[in-house]
């Protein structure tokens, strides 16, 4: 075993002392050492977005960025979004659009919308394909995705 | 968009309506537990070891010095299994032999495909358990691969299975062949009709193995305990038939395994047969701690799934006047590595949109070096569609028909006999074709130069299969609902629903819960589009429990006859007196101080599953520089029979839209000379991104089915039968080339264009 | 994965003294898109120590003025570049690749210089750093050293670095007026592929701007490195803006091209898309030195 270092970092607003292997990745600390396990894996090379959070304000791959990278930087995940019990607009966009069907890619997309949101608040459909073509869903074809991303986009609380 | 026959929202207070999931809020906050998210105390983890060869014998397998590694716990192979002996095990969606089951988890003394497990570990860590697979030295002495049906098929191939006769009509041939059975089917005389026939048209296709591409990949997490009791924790769409599967190739009672089914993050029927709870399980026996294995994405495409790669040669011959009368057809589906290929399927589906009177089928099952193939939603039809509807496209116009039109004019309906002997029940085939007959899409002019319009039908069986399940009525008049069923799209709610329809209370006073085998009756797998049909059936049973129940209580309540007592609209009433009531709130609440508590039981084996159409329009844009495919625009039509839950049912219908789509055009399993695999990642195998699709119109036909209480047909699988041949023919009149060799990739459209090899 | 050790350095000095110390057995870490992909999936056994360049300030410098050209420290993400609109202006090439690896999520990480570093025949950035002109500036053991773009790529992920060397930025010259460059590529789907082919053209019209006075054309894909093409820049420099000039550019690109078949795409095919890419990019940067 190789020897674990300590991490500081900031997570969905909580300051965070962690121990991790230099080898184990972002997405893998979250996982096995947080217990954070909204992010998932789905292709452990960045070509899905399953495992999306937000790094300093930058959607990122956390299946690849190694954990020991994060030392002292901000992070947002799944686990953050909604605050306390209220759900963001995504996510009851989401349900209100039956925009998940097995629900595995679902913490990435929402990760990854709300990224967009924060930057764009009233992307166009053309916009929101663009930013989510790193995002794999599998289940529906897109459809009931986009649209519970643009249904959010246009709730004034979406851009607070 | 829902066409109903019928005005169901006045017959329904709850089906129909779209409401939020009960799981919804776990998958939208990322709590929900998917079978990788489990972390047990002293867990160990596993890892494979794969073969690099497509072909070879093991002559020795070497893990002394992985054992040796620090951190290592154990390192099991094929020998740690105890022997099983040649039988079949149903798996719902297909069959296996327990012996090949068992190869293909740990090959014996053979590798069958690059991927083909070889050896595993358990470590304290994945990292560790990854590096130890490095030290484990296996001697392999190759052998020829064979990749193609085709040649696999041919005298003197190399063969994979020394063992392996053909089986004809019942009898086994008496020389080792790749070829695993041969199947055949007739239906009136084929060669007397085609000598009738004014226009015959033969053609070959070819299709290369898919993977049904699920998010998440394969994981188990088993604890074998001291006196061999079994949890495993695993993203399963049978969580009883891995149940099965593990007690009879362990050979324990089945009483000594417990699954319990995780979220799933897809399966598309490739989650039925076991390939990790098999090693989590021997090397937690050897370990005594429990193992988790979680596949990565290589390992998930390499040695997982796909569905078949394929040979198609169909002739099809119609009169003068747009009459199809007969059909020949040879199907050769590749198995993979173990006999299995859902070619009967494809075969006895081909033909399931046409009423055509003399049809002469024969299948060919072949193994294959490459993975065993699975179950892939409507497993072995969209192959045969993507050839018989080609066919039926270039007969329309051979004819000056137009291709919907024909399609409607031969269209099977009530009462047309398949292939496979039975005659249909009522379908809405006819329906859905005039509706999207009648539709914006197909009436709107498509401009511009190098686009296309395609079209083309679909059908599928459905499955009933078993199903049980029980719910308690609450005090405050809410219902527990316990199931047995893999949620894997939406269907805690179209279960609930129909519970709820049956009880007339609302569906948020339904709470559904998914549990593992030791807590409810036996259950098939979440497949053959059959859980909104079967289990939803079962709960319509479960809830007429529950209103005999609750009508036998208020009668002793009132001191009246049951008979005196009926149960209407959520209503427990006297019929006879009108003062004597109550909503079904207040009757549960005083279920436990009158009597014994109230649930609800139902199991249910229904076979009524009626047959499900897809229509799919298409209109295409091909740059004739480059050979890259645009999907413009597209369009679902579907006969659901009732749609419990539209919104569902429009994402299963958008889902399977766009898994045929990326068949079409882009996916497919690439294999270099060697038989290696040479594209196992999602970065190669093409799946489409939100960029490479338009939204996709569904479009619900509903043609309630009789055989269900409330006229449900299976909805999942059908809508991926129609995209290939939908887009084939699409791109055909884009370019004016009929593309027989899927995919539809930008390389073959310049090779069938340009010349450009 | 093998068990590694992670180095952040904070120096030029402090990079070139942990890579002297481990030598073959250390990689550097820029954005980390390739190299723990790689990583993970074990194609990178020798590997013991991942050193961080991104601390390092002259490797996330990026820095632009219209006399000085661009300074692009080896670390900067893609996302600044096209975020930059004088850059993205001035080198629309560059902000075309920058927008192109990968989705969004790649692009918060993956640099410019890690991209030229993998040394991938089919990267997306190299053919527009070519096209630009783009230097590196390399440090090592011996101090630093620059090295002009297209000699930078020796063959499939081998580059010109020296042992102990690593990449510190790049520099682009300042763009002359009536400029303008595109990068293409094509892939089968809409995005996250690997390119079956690319082009990169930089080109500079007269004032009248109905000639081209300079230009540099690069492919990629379709050989082991990424090549500059001079004969399409030839065929460019002080013709006539027609079809047949433009022709003639895409041809020689074609011809210059000397692909493989593999699984993302055949020789055929490459050599086609090298002329079709480099046409349609020639045509796109004229539009855009037009609109300069």
């Amino acid at each position: 075993m190789s020897e674990r270092v300590q991490i500081q970092a900031t997570i969905n607003g909580e300051p965070v002392q962690f121990l991790a292997e230099p080898r184990q990745s972002l997405l893998e600390a979250l996982r096995d050492e947080l217990g954070m396990t909204g992010a998932k894996e789905g292709c452990g090379n960045g070509n899905c977005g399953a495992c999306n959070v937000i790094l300093d304000g930058r959607l990122v791959d956390s299946c690849i960025v190694l954990a020991a990278e994060v030392e002292g930087r901000l992070l947002t995940t799944i686990e953050g979004i909604a605050q306390g019990n209220h759900l963001h607009p995504l996510q009851q966009a989401f349900l209100e659009e039956a925009a998940l069907q097995c629900g595995v890619c679902t913490p990435g997309f929402i990760v990854a919308a709300k990224a967009l949101l924060d930057r764009t608040p009233h992307p166009t459909e053309d916009q929101v394909r663009h930013w989510l073509a790193g995002n794999l869903c599998r289940c529906t074809g897109y459809d009931k995705i986009v649209r519970a991303v643009l249904r959010a986009s246009e709730s004034t609380e979406a851009n607070a | 968009m829902v066409l109903e026959t019928e005005k169901k929202q006045k017959k329904y207070k709850v089906i129909g309506t779209r409401p939020i999931r009960p799981d919804g809020l776990d998958k939208v906050t990322g709590r929900a537990r998917f079978g990788a998210d489990i972390d047990l105390p002293g867990m160990l983890h596993g890892a494979i070891l794969r073969s690099p060869h497509a072909h070879a014998h093991i002559v020795r397998i070497d893990t002394s010095k992985a054992a040796a590694l620090p951190g290592v716990k154990a390192v099991v192979t094929n020998a740690d299994f105890p022997h099983v002996p040649a039988e079949e095990l149903s798996l719902g969606e297909g069959a296996v032999n327990l012996v090949h089951l068992r190869q293909n988890v740990l090959a014996e003394d053979k590798v069958l495909y690059h991927g083909h497990a070889v050896a595993a570990v358990a470590a304290t860590s994945a990292h560790i358990a990854t590096e130890a697979l490095r030290l484990i030295d296996v001697t392999y002495e190759l052998l020829e691969p064979v990749l193609d049906v085709r040649d696999a098929m041919k005298q003197g191939s190399p063969i994979l299975h020394a063992d392996l006769r053909t089986r004809d009509m019942g009898k086994d041939g008496d020389i080792p062949s790749n070829i695993a059975s041969h199947l055949h089917f007739e239906l009136g005389d084929a060669d007397h009709a085609f000598g009738e026939a004014d226009v015959v048209i033969e053609r070959e296709f070819t299709t290369r193995m898919v993977h049904q591409g699920y998010i998440e990949p394969h994981n188990a997490t088993v604890s074998w305990d001291e006196d061999d009791h079994l949890t495993i924790w695993m993203s399963t769409q049978g969580a009883f038939n891995v149940r099965d599967q593990m007690a009879r190739l362990l050979r324990l009672p089945v009483h000594n395994v417990r699954v319990v089914p995780m979220e799933i993050g897809g399966g598309f029927g490739g989650k039925i047969s076991v390939y990790l709870p098999p090693v989590g399980a021997i090397l937690s026996h050897k370990t005594g701690r429990p193992v988790k294995l979680v596949m990565n994405r290589t390992e998930v495409l390499e040695a997982t799934g796909p569905t078949s790669g394929s040979y198609i040669k169909l002739k099809m011959g119609a009169t003068k006047d747009g009459r199809l009368i007969a059909a020949r057809g040879e199907l050769a589906y590749e198995a993979g590595a173990f006999p299995g290929s859902p070619v009967g399927a494809g075969c006895m589906t081909m033909l399931g949109p046409y009423d055509i009177a003399n049809a002469t089928i024969d299948g060919y099952d072949v193994v294959v070096n490459k993975p065993r193939v699975a179950a892939y939603r409507a497993p072995g039809a969209p192959i045969s569609a993507f050839a018989c509807e080609s066919v039926v496209d270039e007969l329309a116009e051979q004819l000056g028909i137009d291709p919907l039109q024909f399609r409607l004019q031969n269209a099977s309906k009530e009462g047309t006999r398949q292939l496979r002997g039975t005659t249909f029940p009522p379908i809405g085939n006819v329906a859905m074709i005039k509706a999207a007959l009648a539709s914006d899409h197909y009436n709107a002019p498509l401009e511009g130069p190098n686009r296309g319009r395609g079209v083309a039908n679909g059908f599928w069986f459905n499955a009933g299969m078993q199903s049980s399940l029980n719910a308690s009525v609450n005090g405050d008049g809410t219902v527990s609902l316990i199931e047995g069923n893999t949620d894997i799209g939406g269907t805690r709610a179209s279960i609930a629903m129909q519970l709820a329809e049956t009880l007339g209370i609302p569906m948020e006073a339904v709470r559904p819960t998914v549990v593992d085998t030791d807590s409810v009756g036996y259950n098939a797998v979440t497949g053959g589009s059959r859980i909104t049909f079967a289990s939803g059936w079962a709960a319509y049973e479960c809830g007429m429990d529950i209103r005999r129940l609750m009508c036998a209580r208020a009668a002793a309540i009132w001191d009246l006859g049951e008979d005196d007592v009926e149960y209407v609209d959520g209503v427990i009433r006297a019929r006879k007196d009108a003062a004597k009531k109550f909503t079904f709130a207040e009757l549960a609440g005083r279920i436990n101080s009158t009597g014994a508590p109230i649930i609800g039981n139902a199991s249910v084996s229904p076979q009524t599953v009626g047959g499900a159409f897809a229509l799919h329009i298409a209109d295409v844009e091909v740059d004739p520089e480059t050979g890259k495919v645009q999907v413009l625009r597209y369009t679902a039509f579907q006969d659901p029979g009732t749609a419990i839950h539209p919104a569902y049912v429009e994402g299963q219908m958008q889902g399977g839209a766009s898994q045929g789509i990326g068949w079409a055009l882009n996916e497919e399993y690439y294999y270099n000379a060697d038989g290696t695999l040479a594209n196992a990642s999602f970065l190669d195998y093409r799946m489409p991104t939100t960029l490479d699709l338009p939204m996709i119109d569904a479009v619900m036909v509903e043609t309630p089915n009789p055989g269900h209480p409330y006229g449900v047909r299976g909805v999942g699988e059908v809508p991926i039968v129609p995209p290939l041949a939908t887009i084939a023919n699409a791109v055909y009149r884009a370019t004016g080339v009929r593309f027989r060799d899927l995919p539809i990739s930008p390389r073959r459209v310049l090779k069938e264009t340009q010349g450009l090899e | 994965m093998q068990a590694i050790a992670y180095q952040s350095a904070k120096s030029i000095d402090e990079a070139v003294s942990v890579l002297r110390q481990w030598g073959e057995r250390a990689r550097v870490l820029s954005g980390g898109t390739d190299l723990i992909a790689q990583l993970r999936e074990g194609r990178r056994h020798d590997v013991e120590v991942v050193l961080d360049i991104k601390s390092i300030p002259e490797a996330r410098e990026l820095r632009y003025s219209p006399g000085q050209g661009l300074y692009l420290g080896a670390a900067v993400p893609c996302y600044r570049i096209y975020e930059d609109a004088a850059i993205a202006r001035a080198y629309p090439a560059l902000a075309d690749s920058a927008a192109l690896i990968g989705g969004i999520q790649i692009q918060s990480r993956a640099a410019i210089g890690g991209n030229l570093c993998n040394a991938s025949p089919a990267a997306d950035a190299i053919p527009s750093l070519i096209a630009l002109g783009a230097t590196c500036e390399i440090a090592g053991p011996n101090g630093r050293r620059t090295l002009p773009v297209e000699q930078f790529c020796i063959g499939p992920g081998r580059s010109a670095l020296e042992q102990n060397e690593f990449l510190v930025a790049l520099r682009l010259p300042s763009p002359a007026a009536q400029s303008g460059s595109c990068f293409l590529r094509f892939i089968p789907r809409n995005e996250m592929d690997i390119a079956v082919a690319n082009a990169a053209v930089a080109l500079t019209l007269n004032p009248a701007k109905d000639r081209i006075t300079a230009a540099r054309v690069a492919i990629g894909a379709v050989a082991p490195t990424p090549l500059l093409v001079p004969e399409a820049a030839a065929a460019l420099i002080g013709a006539p803006l027609t079809e047949a000039t433009l022709e003639r550019a895409a041809e020689a690109a074609r011809a210059a091209a000397r692909p493989i078949t593999d699984m993302r795409g055949s020789i055929a095919q490459r050599r086609h898309l090298a002329r079709v890419l480099t046409r349609r990019a020639i045509e796109s940067a004229i539009q855009r030195a037009k609109e300069s």
